[in-house]
């Protein structure tokens, strides 16, 4: 049964590894400046945890093979090397190899948190609430008016709780359903939470980050391929966090101007 | 409830010196290696308490980093006076440890037959008993003192914190004073072991530690 | 009675029916009581699970009696989406305390640290005692939340700020379900908490004459490690859970910031802080996943030694990698919020020990592989739970590199590939050690042998089931499948519901291979055959005492011990084994230390 055992394990090796090695699922392609970091930081990471694992399953496969059911008169053998071989061993390859993997890794870390915006970034916000995300456009005064939690209001479509009456800049502010950027244009996104804890995720876009209810955190990012992408939430949130989405829509330019025009029309 | 005891408790021999409680102890091993006679367990007792008292400082660890970054978090924070009764409190508090070291040695010294007789071995105990009971009322007149000030437990995260640092400790307090009860009847028995003993005066003195540094906690943070 | 006996004997023999089965102060009943908590445990979260995995593959399934359970959870036996959400919390829940921490450590360390030291029982049987039935006691509260009105708590065993704290207003489930929730695992860490006293103390201060330190098993060592664990983690989740009850009784506002906005209205609390539940929980939480591992660490160890016929290459390193585990666990607890809004540095600060944690668990890992270079495997149950515990291991391990690191954790965090990680490590990996551990120890536990034939079925179909359920969930993470769904609405996650339905097949058919494991355990306990006292030829004192073990488990006379835990491969007088507990003096190929 050891035998048996071995290649069962070498078996459910080779059949883990084969979806990987051809790629039957992976992550859709990259519409960031910075996807491409954490893109090769994974293929990087797969090779070396797909080496490991192959190698670690073999071995175990291989020595259980040899050594299963052996009689009682054969003669116990010791690992040349013993212990101490090991431990250099794990130091020196693996050690190094995941320290490697964290040092190298720190660009794409910091290209997406540790870099602030740059001047010219449009600023958007966001809202998320049980169960939608709204987003806020500053208007043509570049400014975002105060949000009044007291006055928010599904029913009558007031989902920041802005007063325009007493806001100056308030007034020229557009809410939306749906997210949409110009291609190739930094956005800085302004994340708001109304309620709990959520999380805005665009696969595409690699970015994902957490809504704190009381801090107001922001990313920024470049979209670079028009198209319409899904933003998820990803922080479990109440009965409807596998319905709460809204949509990215990444225009050309002059489409993106034509929508800003109809969105404000709608205010 | 007897105040004097005829005989002296047991002492505890593994205390002895001579006597190892397993581990090596003073067996010499199978193949010789001598290292093995080194190993000595002191009294289950000692150690336990050492855990007791890491895990109660966890316990406080967590509190006061949650302190320290809820007075962070927000600009909510109000500070406030503490009831000048918590000073005497303190005083109270420290006096009871002294009154029980006072009362460890006694007891100590009388297991180990350095003394064959004392008078009511259990006195001190008593009395530090009381103390322990007055600082828990006054803790309750601290409470009190608050509240005719309006500031409850849920008025302010100051005042939150104040309330749930003071009485968890004071809940730790209750349960010194269980065991020192426990202590007293033992004594009374005459089967009270060392290591007990040792061990509820190392809480006790544990709980005075804490107290100073929930004081200081509170005065500077709040 | 032997004077050193004198502070552990705190009882005498019981001989009333409650004093030996139900409140009895005997560390071997206790340790039983509890793998009978985590066996019920178990069985309810399976079947939790299996509920779950249906209602993923088929949205509109109807679970046949769910809607008596809760006719506005499931109506006519279709879950709702927050019923789900319940009963996935329920599910984490019980697992993670109630079966992960209670079996390996509680379980299997109350029956047998204080043998494997020459112990007749732990130094305060009486906090032994209350430590077990405060733990029943948590988890009666527990599921007694799955009989209230809006049913448990949906927010994730988890339970973050501030859906955790705000109140009923964020969903079912989140008023009296969460405070239930919250008094019945603060009462968990009390219960653990007085575990811990006792194993300590009886690692350190009861170990019988000879017994050093580094004499004692493998098993016993990882019981030690994950109590000195057990002590920094709970005393830290105890409080934050009390802090959450406030916000939920007495009005205070610990984790609830202000302005927050819920069905229109402003939520009464504010100022507080909802990052601050999250360091607070993964302090605890992450040494958790290791108080749930190290034991199956120590118990794997000391099972394939006995089995290889041979020790390791190094006990001194396999300790000294438990206890590196141990240290860094507290070290690497930020991992679980890389993007959570935490500063960005402190996500690299949390990164870099999070892979430095990978060299402890390669080297254990080789040190076993490599110990069975030239050794004389024997494969049964035990064994072979105890070699799939290492290719299990080695799985969930592997998926860490990915996760410990948080440009890629941008990708992956919130998705499939974590719940396939730590099911790997904790629901394979950790289950296994147990079961293996009862393979091994259930002779000595019972005085019956299991049958090997059902115990090989149990093995062969849960190691390839376990597999089938959880690799696949690595490559729906890959593509970005969120976790914690109830139902998959996104026009993404369509194409790979197909991959879900297969994934419930084996869950099921894996599911119905646990009732093989129960059968047998219940079958043999009453009608298996009757079991010697040595039936693996082992070393370790648990091995030179009756089977099952008299209520001092020595019978009144102190074992001495006179050798390292693992003499194999000597010629002694009984074979190529020599007990910890002889006096026989052997020719050993390896040193003793």
């Amino acid at each position: 049964m050891g035998k048996f055992f071995a290649i069962t394990i070498l078996v459910i090796a080779i059949l883990s590894a084969i979806p990987i090695v051809m790629h039957t699922w992976e992550a859709p392609t990259d519409i960031s400046t910075h996807g491409h970091l954490i893109d090769e930081q994974m293929s990087e990471t797969m090779a070396e945890a797909g080496i490991s694992f192959l190698a670690a399953q073999f071995l175990l496969a291989f020595f259980v093979w040899q050594f299963s059911n052996r009689g009682t008169e054969t003669k116990l053998k010791s690992f040349p090397g013993g212990a101490k071989a090991l431990v250099i061993a794990a130091l020196l390859v693996v050690g190094v190899e995941v320290l490697a993997l964290g040092v190298f890794g720190v660009k794409a870390w910091a290209d997406v948190y540790l870099t602030p915006p740059s001047a010219d970034a449009m600023p958007i916000q966001v809202q998320a609430g049980q169960f939608a995300f709204y987003f806020r456009y500053p208007g043509p005064d570049g400014k975002f008016g105060p949000l009044h939690p007291e006055r928010i209001n599904e029913g009558s479509q007031e989902f920041f709780g802005l007063d325009k009456e007493h806001d100056v800049d308030s007034r020229d502010d557009i809410v939306t359903a749906e997210m949409a950027v110009p291609v190739n244009k930094e956005i800085h996104l302004l994340m708001h939470a109304k309620d709990v804890g959520h999380s805005f995720f665009v696969r595409e876009l690699r970015v994902q980050q957490d809504f704190v209810p009381g801090l107001d955190v922001s990313l920024h990012f470049t979209a670079t391929k028009v198209g319409r992408y899904e933003i998820v939430c990803t922080q479990l949130c109440g009965l409807g966090h596998y319905n709460m989405r809204a949509y990215l829509d990444v225009l050309s330019n002059d489409d993106f101007n034509e929508w800003m025009k109809k969105e404000t029309a709608m205010q | 409830m007897a105040t004097t005891v005829h005989n002296p408790p047991h002492l505890d021999p593994r205390r002895a010196p001579g006597h190892g409680n397993g581990g090596g102890g003073n067996l010499v091993p199978a193949d010789g290696d001598g290292r093995l006679a080194l190993d000595y367990s002191p009294p289950p007792s000692s150690t336990a308490i050492w855990v007791v008292l890491f895990a109660i400082s966890m316990m406080f660890a967590a509190f006061t980093s949650a302190l320290v970054v809820r007075k962070g978090s927000s600009m909510d924070w109000r500070t406030f006076k503490l009831p000048s009764i918590l000073f005497f409190n303190t005083l109270v508090l420290f006096a009871s440890s002294v009154t029980l070291e006072v009362s460890r040695r006694r007891i100590a010294s009388f297991m180990g037959h350095i003394q064959e007789h004392i008078k009511s071995p259990a006195r001190w105990l008593y009395v530090t008993l009381c103390l322990g009971v007055l600082f828990v009322v006054g803790q309750y007149v601290a409470w009190s003192q608050l509240r005719a000030e309006g500031l409850y437990l849920a008025t302010n995260p100051s005042s939150s914190f104040f309330y749930v640092l003071t009485v968890t400790h004071a809940l730790h307090v209750l349960g010194g004073l269980g065991g020192l009860v426990y202590v007293i009847r033992k004594l009374g028995k005459a089967s009270l072991r060392r290591s007990t003993l040792d061990a509820t005066a190392r809480y006790w003195h544990f709980m005075d530690l804490l107290w100073l540094y929930l004081l200081l906690l509170l005065w500077v943070k709040l | 009675m032997h004077d050193t006996s004198a502070q552990a004997v705190q009882h005498h023999a019981p001989t009333s029916f409650i004093r030996k089965h139900v409140f009895s102060l005997d560390h071997k009943v206790i340790g039983k009581q509890y793998y009978a908590l985590a066996l019920a445990a178990a069985l309810i979260g399976m079947v939790l699970s299996w509920i779950m995995r249906i209602h993923l593959g088929w949205t509109n399934a109807a679970i046949p009696g769910l809607q008596t359970l809760s006719p506005n959870g499931a109506p006519g036996g279709v879950l709702t989406p927050e019923y789900y959400l319940q009963l996935m919390t329920m599910h984490g829940t019980i697992m993670v305390f109630f079966v992960l921490t209670t079996a390996p450590f509680a379980a299997f360390g109350n029956y047998f640290l204080p043998i494997q030291v020459g112990a007749e029982d732990m130094p305060f049987p009486r906090f032994n005692m209350m430590s077990f039935w405060v733990t029943f006691v948590a988890f009666f509260v527990l599921v007694s939340s799955f009989f209230l009105g809006d049913g448990p708590t949906l927010g994730g065993w988890t339970q973050y700020a501030p859906l955790n704290a705000i109140g009923s207003s964020t969903g079912p489930g989140q008023g009296l379900g969460v405070v239930l929730w919250m008094t019945s695992i603060a009462l968990f860490c009390i219960g653990q908490l007085l575990g811990s006293l006792n194993f300590i103390t009886t690692t350190l201060d009861l170990r019988v004459r000879g017994m050093s330190l580094m004499r004692l098993p493998l098993s016993a060592w990882a019981w030690f490690i994950t109590s000195c664990m057990g002590l920094t983690a709970f005393s830290v989740l105890m409080p934050a859970c009390i802090l959450v009850i406030l916000d939920h009784v007495a009005g205070t506002s610990f984790f609830v910031a202000s302005g927050l906005v819920l069905n229109d209205q402003v939520v009464p609390h504010s100022g507080g802080s909802t990052l601050l539940w999250q360091h607070l929980f993964w302090f605890f939480g992450h040494p958790e996943v290791y108080i749930a591992i190290v034991p199956g660490i120590g118990i794997v160890s000391h099972i394939l030694i006995a089995n290889m016929r041979k020790q390791m290459l190094s006990q001194r390193v396999l300790i000294y990698c438990m206890g590196a585990l141990a240290v860094l666990s507290y070290m690497v607890y930020g991992h679980h919020m890389f993007v959570s809004g935490m500063n960005p540095i402190s996500a690299l600060a949390f990164s870099f020990p999070t892979l430095v944690i990978t060299i402890p668990a390669t080297i254990t890992v080789l040190i076993w592989v490599f110990s069975l270079y030239g050794s004389r495997l024997r494969i049964n149950s035990a064994s072979l739970f105890a070699l799939g515990f290492i290719s299990m291991f080695v799985s969930g391990g592997v998926s860490g590199f990915f996760l410990a690191q948080p440009s890629i954790d941008i990708m992956l965090h919130a998705t499939t590939f974590v719940v396939g990680h730590f099911h790997m490590v904790m629901g394979v990996a950790a289950m296994f050690g147990i079961f293996a551990g009862t393979y091994f120890w259930f002779p000595k536990m019972s005085g019956r042998m299991m049958n090997e034939t059902l115990g090989k079925v149990h093995f062969w179909l849960s190691f390839v089931g376990t597999y089938c359920i959880f690799m696949p969930f690595h490559y729906l993470g890959l593509v970005g499948n969120i976790r914690r769904y109830a139902t998959f609405a996104d026009d993404f996650l369509q194409p790979l519901i197909p991959v879900h339905r297969l994934i419930t097949i084996a869950a099921l058919i894996t599911g119905a291979a646990q009732l093989v494991f129960v059968y047998n355990l219940i079958h043999s306990r009453f009608w298996g055959k009757p079991a010697p006292d040595n039936p693996w030829e082992a070393t370790s004192l648990e091995w030179s005492t009756a089977t099952p073990p008299p209520w001092d488990n020595f019978g009144g006379k102190h074992p001495v011990v006179y050798h390292d835990p693992y003499q194999y491969g000597v010629q002694s007088s009984v074979g190529d084994y020599v007990m910890q507990a002889s006096p026989e003096q052997v020719k050993t190929d390896h040193e003793e230390k």
